[in-house]
């Protein structure tokens, strides 16, 4: 269905918009950074200094959210391209200040917090693609041509985020756009033979090792192998990894308790506010806390997945399996990461980790969640109870 | 854009149906995420708890001062200071080359030093390596305040051990220096303080001998760490100990006398105290500033001692090993006396050589020396006596008299490297060399030559035996920690007194008697006279066409080939306090090279000072006056009066 199809008449207005939105979600989420902001206070030695501006930031995330939320779906389901046009300008444009600039600068400063497009890209590409989605007519979705430009159009930001080098949200947004792609539709065999080509690839590259046609240079194949094997050099990419699996494990069933990780205090642990501050938690409040806080993602998740199962809407429905799976490819990217079971790329865990960026960025996209929700069409005699 | 209703509800099943795959695998994904929680916190905790108390909690070793090396009369030999330097820790620096760099525009480094350092820090990164050592405060205070542009380093105040007597302690005391991987591989020395940066080990002498009392104890501390190394707190302390002071039988006084008078000489002197064994001085020269080793010497330096052909690294007190030569022939004699074999008053007659199994063997002395008894036979040296007296006696009682007045044994001295010289036997010659003893063997060994070895150290051993008559061993340590050790006389020698008496006699004669062949090195200080023998030891073997030709004279052979010169004695003659031995490597004839320095060094001694000129014969005092006049002395001795007890 498209917005023009939509029983307008039927969805609610004006405040009752407030009372339709996903409140199950909105307690989700605010649980979850509640977490966050429990672990922030205790990585800093019982301060305030990261958990408070921490607060702000998610209390400027639910205004954005709410405010995004009251904004019919159509309206963003049309900027969506729009969106996607500017958020790539912007990186274009963060990438040539940032190489005139010295190198160091990935962000547009707004006065109040420093904005990484690439944050803000997770985000509007998966807009764009949904939107994408719904305009082209299913029976068209699995044509090569149809295909190959949203991959292309996934693979320029890509390609730009990979310059920087974030490598972490590079593979965010492939995975992120590719998951959308699945999900409209696009057919297995396409996945199968990328999937199939990346393995050949990889195979390729690591069996060419020794040959006479090597196809990288041995310095090359050293990076590789500290990369996916950081423990074979405990003290040089393997040190972080080391330190996280000690905090996380001394933590055992219950955790030492709230203020008691050693680890994280004494700063063996790196990026312990930022991308390592599951091992905090983990290491305070245990097995219990860290399977906690994996129960509530994917609460938050399913919560996602169902509103979209429910929407009827095209755009709504792929805008939020959008968000899901992003949202699922943080913390599952992030915690690999943390438990030693992937490389270490710079992946925050999502509502948790301290930084400006990310939680805005998150914010706004479960707005667009919570205004696909609220915005649904329906079904004659649906939401009469919200006109009583 | 109006569109197929069934397209539509066809396009919405399959999102749902992808939906439901992707919800799938995010849940299988999750549930993977959950099964490594569960190995990491539940399987294995235990493990992973242990490894965070140890990443938390270090124990930093504090280490103590070592002991002080003191000389009987409580000057410093061995001491510490503080020093101020600059340590690394390689993995701590973000960018080595660069640190190193901003460092060298603050301070002066020394190229070699830091090279070796370098190379070091590639070995232990995870350790402090010390980049410069003995910075001043200034320099000291600009590296602090730069800290925070320089990753890794540390400023550093800490103990370091000095001499400030220089050389003249270097073969005694030795030298401490870094703790090396052979010190590691030392399973008896397990001291956890071998394993802290910047620690310093004794190497050689009394500093290694006695290292396990000048050490000390380490204290501890146990500090919360973060991974920055930062001590966060600290836990606990428990105080080290700091190593026991050490005071030496050694006068500092007459050491730099002596090490003054020896000079340039390749030599070596001892004195001791013949009553109770004290090790007076024991001088090895020429010498070298064991301050070079302590922080590690130069390539260039090191290269310049080792490659000196009169050899200042080699210990000649303990470790030189020369044929005694004629200081050897109170050996001979008493032995042949104790056995009965000759009287004191017994002649043999000396025509210059003596046949035996038809080899010829000669007395210094072409002309001979006449009608010899003990007596002459001693004091003019004369060897033929002595030939006969080994046929007489044999090797076996030669080498037995010879234990007993301690040659040919390794004393117990702290010192490193203390040789036990060699006293040949029948056994000895069949077991090492797989050969018969012959006649002429005995003959060689009778006058200190053929296998005879002995050490200066041995020798003056032997003169204080001989002087006290009593089982006197070397006493190189007087207290340790303010307790006295026991003294180095424990019983009388197990010779007939008298033989000694006549033995004493005979040496009294070599200074004093007319033809002595120490005549030129006699002395009176104030009534009191010396006793003694010289000795010169056969380098190379005389051909005969040597002999013919006449060629003796040292001064015409390169220093190499000449003889060495010894010389032993003892003062008072009458009643025996100090006992020197003197060996001069390649110095020619004992009573011109060795003689007229121990006469020096006994004078010292007896006046506790210089010696006055009139203790000399009237003919000599401007000659020695010159010599005096030449020397260089400590300045912080100079004046001292030392040999008093302290």
């Amino acid at each position: 269905m498209s917005y023009l199809e939509y029983n307008v008449a039927r969805v609610p207005q004006g405040l009752q918009k407030v009372l339709a939105l996903n409140w199950a979600l909105v307690l989700l989420i605010t649980a979850t950074a509640g977490i966050g902001f429990i672990v922030l206070y205790s990585v800093s030695g019982g301060d305030w200094r990261w958990a408070e501006p921490q607060m702000k930031r998610f209390v400027l995330g639910l205004a954005v959210m709410f405010v995004v939320a009251m904004i019919p779906i159509w309206f963003w389901r049309n900027v969506s391209a729009l969106l996607f046009a500017v958020t790539l300008a912007l990186l274009v444009a963060v990438e040539l200040v940032g190489v005139s600039g010295g190198g160091a600068q990935r962000w547009i400063d707004l006065g109040f917090m420093r904005l990484q497009p690439s944050e803000l890209m997770k985000v509007t590409m998966v807009m764009m693609l949904a939107a994408y989605y719904d305009w082209l007519p299913p029976s068209k979705v699995s044509r090569l041509q149809w295909v190959l430009l949203p991959v292309v159009l996934i693979l320029i930001p890509v390609f730009l985020v990979l310059q920087q080098p974030d490598l972490g949200t590079a593979i965010l947004l492939l995975t992120g756009g590719g998951a959308v792609m699945f999900l409209a539709g696009v057919h297995w065999a396409y996945f199968a033979t990328v999937i199939a080509a990346g393995v050949g690839l990889v195979t390729a590259v690591l069996r060419s090792r020794g040959t006479d046609w090597q196809l990288l240079k041995d310095y090359q194949y050293r990076r590789i192998d500290t990369f996916l094997d950081p423990e074979s050099d405990p003290l040089g990419a393997g040190y972080h990894i080391t330190q996280s699996k000690i905090a996380l494990g001394s933590g055992g069933w219950t955790g030492k308790g709230f203020m008691q990780g050693s680890q994280a205090r004494l700063n063996f642990l790196p990026e312990k506010h930022t991308d390592f501050i599951f091992t905090t938690l983990a290491e305070e409040f245990g097995f219990v806390g860290g399977l906690s806080l994996l129960l509530l993602y994917m609460l938050i998740i399913a919560f996602c997945v169902a509103s979209a199962m429910r929407n009827k809407d095209r755009y709504a429905s792929l805008v939020t399996l959008g968000v899901a799976v992003t949202f699922f490819l943080f913390f599952a990217v992030n915690m690999s990461m943390v438990m030693g079971m992937a490389p270490v790329v710079g992946v925050p865990l999502p509502l948790v980790s301290y930084g400006g960026s990310a939680m805005v960025v998150l914010m706004l996209a479960f707005g667009v969640v919570q205004s696909a929700h609220v915005h649904r069409p329906r079904a004659a005699g649906e939401g009469r109870l919200l006109r009583r | 854009m109006k569109r197929n209703p069934q397209e539509l509800s066809l396009s919405t099943r399959r999102i749902t149906r992808r939906a439901l795959v992707t919800g799938g695998l995010m849940t299988a994904f999750s549930g993977l995420l959950v099964a490594r929680m569960n190995h990491l916190q539940v399987d294995q905790a235990q493990e992973f708890l242990l490894l965070a108390e140890e990443n938390r909690i270090k124990v930093r070793l504090l280490a103590p001062a070592r002991g002080v090396i003191f000389d009987r009369n409580g000057r410093i030999l061995a001491g510490n200071e503080q020093i101020y330097r600059v340590s690394m820790i390689r993995e701590d620096a973000d960018d080595v080359d660069q640190t190193i760099t901003r460092l060298r525009g603050l301070v002066r480094l020394d190229e070699e030093a830091l090279q070796r350092a370098i190379r070091e820090m590639d070995r232990r990164p995870h350790q402090a390596v010390t980049l410069a050592d003995r910075l001043t405060w200034e320099e000291l205070s600009t590296i602090a305040v730069n800290v925070p542009a320089l990753p890794g380093i540390t400023p550093e105040v800490g103990l370091s051990r000095v001499y400030p007597m220089g050389a003249d302690y270097a073969h005694v005391i030795g030298y401490v220096g870094r703790v090396s991987e052979r010190d590691l591989e030392n399973e008896e020395d397990d001291d956890p303080l071998l394993q802290t940066p910047q620690f310093q080990i004794g190497k050689i002498g009394t500093e290694r001998r006695l290292e396990s009392v000048l050490r000390g104890k380490a204290g501890s501390r146990r500090v919360e760490q973060n991974a920055a190394g930062r001590i966060m707190r600290e836990l606990g302390r428990t105080p080290g100990q700091s190593g026991k002071d050490v005071q030496l039988t050694i006068d500092a006084g007459l050491q730099n006398f002596i090490q003054a008078r020896l000079g340039n000489e390749s030599a070596s002197a001892v004195v001791m105290d013949v009553t109770n064994g004290d090790v007076l001085a024991a001088v090895s020269s020429p010498s070298y500033d064991p301050n070079l080793f302590v922080s590690g010497i130069s390539v260039p330096d090191y290269a310049e001692l080792r490659d000196n052909e009169r050899r200042p690294l080699h210990n000649k007190i303990v470790q030189g090993l020369y044929p005694p030569g004629s200081t050897f022939k109170m050996v001979t004699l008493l032995a042949a006396m104790e056995a009965g074999e000759v009287t004191a008053g017994e002649t043999v007659y000396c025509p210059g050589y003596l046949t035996v199994s038809n080899r010829r063997f000669h007395c210094w002395k072409r002309g001979g020396h006449g009608a010899v008894d003990a007596a002459k036979s001693l004091r003019e040296s004369c060897d033929v006596y002595y030939y006969e007296m080994a046929q007489r006696a044999g090797i076996d009682r030669i080498a037995a008299m010879a234990h007993k007045l301690g040659l040919g044994v390794a004393h117990d001295i702290e010192m490193t490297s203390v040789s036990e010289g060699l006293i040949p036997t029948r056994e000895w010659k069949r077991l090492r060399r797989g050969e018969a003893w012959r006649i002429g063997d005995s003959l060689n060994a009778s006058i200190g030559q053929g296998y005879v070895l002995t050490s200066p150290l041995q020798l003056a051993v032997m003169t204080a035996r001989l002087a006290s008559g009593l089982e006197v061993t070397p006493r190189l340590v007087r207290s340790i920690g303010g307790e006295p050790q026991p003294s180095g006389v424990k019983r009388p020698l197990d010779i007939p007194r008298s033989l000694l008496e006549k033995q004493r006699d005979a040496m009294y004669q070599v200074v004093n008697g007319r033809g002595g062949t120490a005549g030129r090195s006699r002395f009176d200080l104030n009534g009191v006279k010396w006793a003694g023998k010289t000795g010169t030891s056969q380098v190379r073997n005389i051909t005969a066409a040597e002999r013919a030709r006449g060629v003796f004279r040292n001064e015409d052979l390169p220093w190499r080939r000449r003889d060495h010169a010894l010389f032993v004695g003892y003062a008072p003659h009458d009643d025996p306090k100090y006992a020197i031995s003197v060996v001069v490597e390649h110095g020619g004839g004992g009573s011109a090279a060795a003689a007229p320095v121990a006469r020096d060094i006994m004078l010292y001694a007896l006046h506790g000072g210089m010696p006055p000129l009139e203790a000399y014969p009237s003919d000599q005092r401007g000659q020695i006056e010159e010599l005096f006049a030449g020397l260089v002395l400590n300045p912080s001795l100079a004046a001292a009066k030392g040999t008093s007890e302290a």
